[in-house]
């Protein structure tokens, strides 16, 4: 028999008691621990990986929703703006309005003026016509009516017909 | 922290040894060659035998070859009939002389110990085959000392990488640490999970230590001087032990559809039964079988050949011959070392194959 | 004499070995040239394959150790 394929009964006793202690001790030192970091360290990176696609969905979510508010407020905005702008033109008609208003208020004020100062001017320049045409008249009327009967006739007469 | 700077330094030097020691192969040539010189010197112009010289650095041996001529001797342990005996190896004087110990007269012939009888005769060597009952050795050889070392060796490099991963909790690997950890993912990933199922958990621990228990010792065994140079997993024993591991826990863990297929076959007539059962033992004892033989082969195969590339310049008796042997030697180290990442590999690989078939869940 | 014989199978068992091994890998690689997404399966399959045949092969090279004394 080959020597090299008999098997030594002394390496067969030591290999099997090594191997075995080295099994025992590697398994509950060293295997344990190391698998037991490997699994949860994968646990925890799917973990996160999980969380992160929540969040990221949780993002994109967010982002719509943003997405949707801005639109709101920009509706908002404009609904704003051209209400202003209504109120705005609706202001400044009301400003002309009343200015024409008050323009043609002012017109008719100053035609009343206008109106009151010449019919003042007017009495005015009758009466002065009626104060010189008295004068003149009495004048006239003096050199006629030297005499009294005369005068008095006339006076009567011309009292008849001037009426004021 | 230091204690972990102090580890990642040792493995840096293994790594520089595994990486240099191929160029330092043409360094161990003049040890290899002072040795032949020593035993032509009393052989008295004894021829070089090639064959004898690769068995013996092949073999097991009772002391360690240090460098040169100094080896250090080894304990023997004997147990025997009427009791225990311990010595040291040098007494023996490489095999030159006798050693009479409490019991017996004991003789080192071919490195193996032999208890020297009445009128000199010698008893048959210890193995498993020729077992003499009156003499079992349990001595501390190279290759225990070789596999001894190589257990420390793994010893501090797991307890150091689980000691980082209590220290660096959910964080990412660092040094040794993320060197080990894809080689146990894949183990776990590529050799456990596909081939035994989702209980592949259970058996992670035995895969892992067969894995780099087997690695660790391929590569030692490829370091032709001191640390190395024992040819541990080119060893039957050894590798009859693992296969008997496996052997074991494939049988103990298989279900009942694994046991109901080998002892009550479906589809198979009665009076088949018997021979039915004869050819499932056969491929209960093979599969292990094969096992042991592969690794063993694989390596000592190796072995045999770079020793061979070796020895070639003695055969030749020419230096010239040198450059040629010490290519060769070393493209079948850089080949060697792909085979011995290889074997552990196939040996876990088919390991978890055979746990897998045992402990398969059967839908029908 | 006897150890030039156990050579010799030893030589035989290679031959077959190196039959098989070879068909392995050539089918292995035609496989992965059709499929290359398959092709870390088809390794597996390969090595497993592989690692049987040349089991066998090493059989037929211990036997040949057993008759080399």
């Amino acid at each position: 028999m080959n020597p090299l394929v008999t098997p030594d009964i002394g390496l067969v006793f030591w290999t099997t008691v090594s191997f075995l202690v080295l099994f025992f001790l590697l398994a509950k030192f060293a295997w344990k621990p190391i698998m037991g970091a490997l699994d949860e360290r994968e646990r925890f990176i799917e973990d996160a990986l999980s969380k992160a696609e929540a969040a990221k969905e949780e993002m994109s979510r967010l982002t719509n929703e943003n997405e949707v508010l801005i639109k709101q407020a920009r509706l908002e905005r404009d609904a704003i703006l051209a209400e202003a702008k209504k109120v705005k033109d609706q202001i400044i008609a009301d400003a002309k309005d009343a200015a024409h208003k008050e323009g043609a208020r002012q017109i008719e004020l100053a035609r009343i003026d206008i109106h009151n100062q010449k019919a003042i001017a007017m009495a005015d320049v009758k009466n002065q016509v009626a104060a010189l045409s008295l004068e003149i008249a009495e004048k006239v009327l003096r050199k006629q009516f030297e005499d009294q009967g005369k005068q008095d006739a006339l006076v009567a007469d011309l009292l008849k017909e001037v009426k004021l | 922290m230091y204690k972990s700077s102090i580890l990642k330094s040792k493995i840096f030097t293994l790594l520089r040894i595994c990486a240099v020691f191929l160029t330092l192969t043409a360094f161990s040539i003049p040890a290899f060659s002072q040795e032949e010189h020593a035993e032509h010197a009393e052989g008295a112009e004894k021829k070089f035998e090639p064959s004898e010289v690769i068995l013996e650095h092949i073999a097991d041996s009772h002391s360690l070859h240090l460098w040169g001529e100094t080896s250090l001797p080894l304990p023997v342990v004997l147990y025997t009939d009427k009791g225990l005996e311990v010595f040291s190896s040098a007494h023996f004087e490489h095999g030159h002389a006798d050693y009479t110990g409490k019991y017996y007269t004991y003789r080192l012939i071919n490195d193996k110990v032999n208890i020297v009888g009445e009128n000199n005769t010698v008893a048959e060597s210890s193995s498993i085959i020729k077992w003499n009952s009156n003499l079992t050795d349990l001595s501390i050889t190279r290759n225990v000392v070789s596999m001894w070392m190589s257990i420390a060796f793994l010893l501090i490099i797991f307890f150091s990488v689980s000691s980082a991963y209590k220290k660096r909790q959910g964080k990412a690997p660092k040094g040794l640490q993320s060197f080990i950890e894809p080689l146990i993912l894949f183990v776990r990933d590529d050799i456990a999970r596909p081939n035994i199922g989702y209980k592949y958990q259970r058996y992670m621990p035995l895969l892992l230590t067969v894995f780099f228990f087997i690695w660790i010792n391929n590569l030692i065994g490829l370091v032709p001087f001191f640390p190395g140079g024992a040819n541990l997993t080119g060893n039957i024993a050894v590798t009859l032990v693992l296969s008997v591991i496996t052997l074991i826990v494939v049988n103990l863990n298989g279900n009942k559809h694994y046991w109901k297929h080998i002892f009550i076959p479906a589809d198979v007539p009665v009076w088949i039964w018997p021979l039915w059962w004869v050819i499932e033992l056969v491929g209960i004892i093979s599969r292990p079988f094969a096992l042991m033989i592969r690794l063993f082969a694989n390596i000592t195969a190796g072995h045999i050949i770079v020793l061979s590339l070796i020895s070639l310049i003695f055969v030749f008796k020419s230096v010239g011959i040198a450059p040629v042997s010490v290519a060769f030697v070393v493209f079948m180290d850089v080949l060697e070392l792909l085979v011995a990442a290889l074997q552990a590999f196939i040996f876990t690989l088919l390991t978890a194959l055979f746990i897998g078939t045992a402990i398969e869940e059967h839908h029908h | 004499m006897f150890g030039s014989i156990a050579a010799l199978g030893a030589g035989l068992a290679v031959i077959g070995a190196g039959i098989g091994i070879g068909q392995i890998g050539g089918k292995a690689v035609e496989g992965i040239a059709r499929q290359p997404e398959a092709a870390s399966k088809i390794q597996t399959a390969m090595i497993i394959a592989a690692a049987l045949v040349e089991g066998a092969a090493l059989f037929g090279v211990v036997v040949s150790f057993l008759g080399l004394k």
